[in-house]
Order: structure tokens, then sequence, then C-alpha cells
């Protein structure tokens, strides 16, 4: 693979360089080396085990919470090491935030779901007006507009986890990850995820784990196929998947295998 | 406030590690042969006069995250837990250190082994450890199967209604009244009015009735944790509940309802109070031999030396503790490895 597939134009948000996590003895990512370009939607494709959820994850430092961990070689955010000295994992967090599989609001409010994350960081603006911007964000504020103090449970699940995306929204992030943020919803609150995942490129950097083939090549611009923890092959999505270069990508994407 | 920096990168004074975000700049909307535009083909689920995306004025002067401070309180709390454990560990450890300071000269076999005495250097706990060992194994034997039953019909089988609620309510109450009020009831209920008299039988009825609330708790709470999938699962493949119960639940559920087992008899060989009620012996001679047999136990026997005058007996009593205190933790060892073969397990 040529260093211009793996680095594509524009400026850089984020990008591994030789990044490495193992679990134990086990190398769950080989040294894996490339670039997400800012405001562009990249996806992670590959068979489950092969590692996508793994580097997503390296990028907000989350790996932190797994004991037994280790993390080799860079992952840098606007060319800053993530993992770098005096680097802290709270600051990481809020600047990219994360969306996960399944939706897992708090069991409150969903006023107080939006709220958690600026009062923490000292929010010093109106709540009321932040709420109602993330909410419209997510395209959930119409929906709840008129019962923002009911609880975040009673949502439907496709309604949870854009409330999900708006609290992670709320505390103005530069980067989304999504992992597989949509593979626990319906058809029609998928729709809503991937149109809305459409939006957000225009002020964030979204990175998605995805299992589902036609999402990938719906939502991103930019798509890298791992397996067994390497990235077999990265590239505009268009041209992965209509004239793959790898015979591996080939086969997962035609379902031959994976 | 801010001053720019290269590639145009605007760094507010006094920023993290990590620099501050990029300003906005104009979006352009890529497009790529192939791809379907979004929403072309769905109704329109958005307002159609929807405001400029706010984060376009993505500000971080809006923000004050202060992470040193935060992180300093974290570290803060996380040194008061850290406090708040080492003094239960210091406390238990000066315990053990006095115990067997006094008790350790006193361990032998023949104290293990012997009977009680006038002569402190010739009292032994033979009796007393005998009697602990009837009184546990009773009382596994009546509360264990009673205590499961229990908690299985209330997990698996009660109708989900008041009454069930009432029950699971008085069963919660009945695990806070002291034992003591269990060894009244023993007293009248066991000794006098079933005429079992001063036997281990009745200690190991009262005892039972002692331990059973808390382990029809533990095993609901182990019997509640098997997930609704594999219920599901089991019945889906024409299982009937008992078969469900046998094969699935129980397995799954038999690791916590051990370990809450253990606990609740780990408790019950510790207790001298309802013992004394229902009417352990002070001075046994022999050792008993079946559940009809008058008895004595360890805790009572050591409760008995210590409140004697002679500083010898304090010492044998001590090294009773410390075979108190093996035995225990010992039980409890058991359970926890039981807890980590299962946590292994799932």
């Amino acid at each position: 693979m040529s260093d211009a597939i793996r680095n594509p134009a524009g400026p850089i948000e984020l990008e591994a360089r030789d990044l490495s996590v193992l679990y134990g003895e086990t190398r769950a990512l080989k040294y894996v080396s490339l670039s997400i370009p800012d405001r562009k939607v990249v996806a992670f494709i590959g068979p489950s085990g092969c590692g996508k959820s793994t580097l997503l994850r390296c990028f907000n430092r989350m790996n932190d919470l797994i004991p037994d961990v280790k993390i080799e070689g860079e992952a840098l955010f606007q060319g800053r090491n993530l993992y770098g000295a005096g680097v802290d994992a709270v600051d990481v967090r809020r600047r990219i935030g994360m969306v996960f599989q399944k939706p897992n609001p708090f069991p409150k409010s969903i006023y107080d779901n939006v709220v958690f994350g600026p009062k923490i960081n000292g929010y010093k603006g109106d709540f009321g007006e932040l709420v109602e911007r993330s909410l419209r964000q997510a395209a959930l504020w119409d929906e709840v507009k008129d019962r923002l103090q009911s609880n975040a449970l009673a949502l439907s699940g496709g309604q949870q986890q854009r409330l999900c995306i708006a609290r992670a929204l709320a505390v103005e992030p530069e980067v989304l990850l999504m992992d597989e943020p949509a593979s626990a919803l319906d058809p029609i609150a998928t729709q809503k995820i991937e149109d809305l995942i459409y939006e957000l490129k225009q002020d964030y950097t979204v990175v998605i784990v995805t299992h589902n083939m036609q999402q990938a090549a719906r939502v991103s611009d930019h798509t890298a196929f791992l397996y067994m923890g390497e990235v077999i092959e990265y590239g505009p999505t268009n041209e992965l998947f209509t004239n793959p270069r790898e015979e591996r990508t080939e086969a997962y994407i035609t379902g031959r295998f994976g | 406030m801010t001053e720019p920096a290269n590639d145009g990168v605007v760094v507010p004074a006094g920023s993290s590690a990590l620099g501050e975000g990029r300003p906005a700049t104009q979006f352009v909307r890529p497009t790529f042969a192939g791809l379907r535009p979004p929403s072309a083909n769905i109704a329109s689920f958005e307002a159609p006069n929807v405001p400029p995306h706010p984060a376009a004025q993505r500000d971080p002067s809006r923000f004050a995250p202060r992470i040193t401070q935060r992180r300093l309180i974290a570290s803060g709390f996380a040194a008061l837990c850290l406090f708040a454990t080492l003094i239960g560990v210091v406390v238990l450890a000066a315990l053990l250190f006095d115990i067997v300071r006094d008790g350790a000269g006193k361990l032998n076999w023949s104290m293990l082994t012997g009977f009680p005495s006038r002569f402190p250097d010739r009292a032994g706990i033979g009796p007393a450890l005998a009697g602990s060992a009837w009184v546990l194994l009773l009382t596994a034997l009546l509360a264990f199967p009673l205590g499961v039953g229990t908690a299985i019909w209330l997990e698996e089988y009660a109708p989900r209604n008041r009454w069930r609620r009432l029950i699971e309510m008085n069963i919660a109450n009945l695990a806070g009244v002291p034992s003591i009020v269990y060894g009244i009831l023993g007293l009248a209920l066991f000794v006098r009015l079933m005429a079992l008299g001063r036997s281990l039988l009745a200690a190991g009825f009262t005892l039972a009735l002692l331990i059973l609330p808390v382990i029809i708790i533990a095993s609901q709470e182990a019997i509640k944790a098997v997930p609704r999938t594999i219920r599901l699962g089991a019945y889906a493949l024409g299982a009937t509940r008992w078969e469900t119960i046998k094969h699935q639940i129980l397995p799954m559920a038999l690791p916590g309802i051990m370990t809450g087992t253990i606990l609740a008899l780990s408790r019950a060989i510790g207790e001298a109070a309802p013992v004394i009620l229902v009417g352990a012996l002070g001075f046994v001679a022999f050792i008993p031999t079946n559940p009809s047999d008058q008895y004595t136990v360890l805790p009572f026997q050591i409760f008995n030396w210590v409140s004697r005058p002679q500083t010898a007996f304090h010492e044998v009593a001590a090294a009773a503790s410390i075979v108190l205190l093996v035995l225990l933790l010992s039980m409890s060892a058991v359970a926890i490895w039981l807890r980590n073969k299962y946590t292994r397990r799932s």
C-alpha cells in the first residue's frame, strides 16, 4: 500500500503510527499506520475480532480502562501524541467524543443526560440553549422538546442512541468516534443515524466502526479494511468498494469470508 | 486572549497539552460517484429551517474544564478511599496480632482434642470443636434446601403480586432481627414445644432459622442474575419450567447460591447468643455422637473461658479464638474461590 493511500489529502485530524495494542501476550493490533483527514467520515470494516474497535478506542484512550493492556507506537491528534507525556486522558475524551454500540443513556432525564458532560467541564453558557442546540444537532429535538424532564430510558432505542450522540456533542468535541452505532437499531433508526453522520461531518471528524458494508459505503469518505489486527487496505470508499486492490478486501466485501 | 499559531490553529493562552481546537472552516460537501445522497429517499425528520450548525462556532472559551483541579479532587477522593480501607485492615491486623500473641503458646494437639478442665493447662476444645461441627452440619442440611427452595419459588414460580412482595419484605426484615430473638424463639419452639431439649438438633434448627433469610436473599439475587435470554432459550426448545430451572438456571446460579450459603454458615458457627439460650453447656466432658446429645460450641466455650478470672484461661480462650478464626477464614476462602471460579467462566 503506497503512502499516498495511507495519507489522504487535506489536514489530518487523527493519525496512527506503528500503533500496536497488546492484551497480555496477544497483539490485537499490529503496527497500524493510517491518517484520518479533518471533517471527513472514515469507516473501519472487517470481520469480528479484527481489531477495528480496538483501533477506534486508541483514539480517545478508552483502552486505558482495560486492565493488562499495553499500547505501543503513537496515536496522534492534530499532530500531538495522545499517549505522550503530560496528555491527560480526561482532556482527550472531552475533545474526542464516543458513541457506543448499545445506547447507554444514564438513567436520568433527557435534560440531565445532555448537561452532565458540560457541567463537569465547566460550561459557562446557558444550559437550556445548549440542550436545545445539542438535541437539534442530533436530530432529536422535535421528538423530545416537550418532555425534556422525562426519563431517558423511556425513549426508543433509536432515540436513545441519538440522545447519546447529543450528549457527546454537548461538550463540543472535535472528533466523534462511533463503535457500531446503528447495529442495535432498526432500519429507520439506522437511516436517521446515517443521515446524522452525514450532517455531522460539516463540523466534526467522524470515525465509525461498522459491520454493515452498505453502511460504510453510504456514510464514509474513506474506508479501512482491517483483518487480524492489520490494515489490509485503506482508501477512498468508492474505490475500495468498486475496485479493491487487495484480494482479501474483495473476498470480504463480496461476502466470501468474515 | 488568543493568538494565531502555525497552520491556522488558534491556541488560547494556558491551553492544555493537547492544544485547543481548530477553528471552523467553510465546509464543502464532497461527492462520490455511486453514493446515494442521504435523506433523498426518506421523509424529512427535521424541521425544514434547521439553525446553522452551532459547532461551526465552536469556541473553547465557553468551557473551563480545569483539568488539574478536577484531577486533584479525583486523587483526593482516591486517597480518602484508601485511608478508609487501611483503617479496616489495620484494626483487623491489630486484632489478629493480639489474639495470636496471647493464644499461640497454648495452641497444640492436646488442646485441640482435649476436654475442658478446671486447670487451664489441661483445658481443651475437643467437645466444643465437635459440637460446632455438628451444629454446622445440621444447620446446613436444614437451611440450604429450605432457603434455595424458597428462593426458587419466589423467583421462578410465585405470581408477581402483593403477596409475593409482602413475603419478600418480611424475609428481608427477618434478616435484620437480632440473633438473641431467634434464641428465644428456638427455646420456646424447639426446646420446649417440640421437646427436643438441650440437644444439637435444637441448636441446628435455631441457627437454620437465623440464617434462612440470608440464604434466601443471596439465592434470589443469584437466580435473578441469570440472564433472561437463557430462560427464553430453554423455553424455546420446549423445556418445562422445572427442566429450565434444573438444567440452566440452577447450574448458573449455584456458585452465587453457594457463596451466600457459606457466608451465612460462617455467621452461624460464630454465634454464641442463641445457642446459650437453647441450652449449650459450659462444661462438656464428652464428644457428642448423635443429634440428640447435649453439646457446647466454640464461641460459647470462648465466652465461658473469657469470663473466668484466671488469666491462664484467657490465653486458652485466645487459642480457641485462633481455631475459630481459622475455621471462619477457610470458609470465606472457599466462598471467594467459588465466586472467582464463576466469574472466570462467564
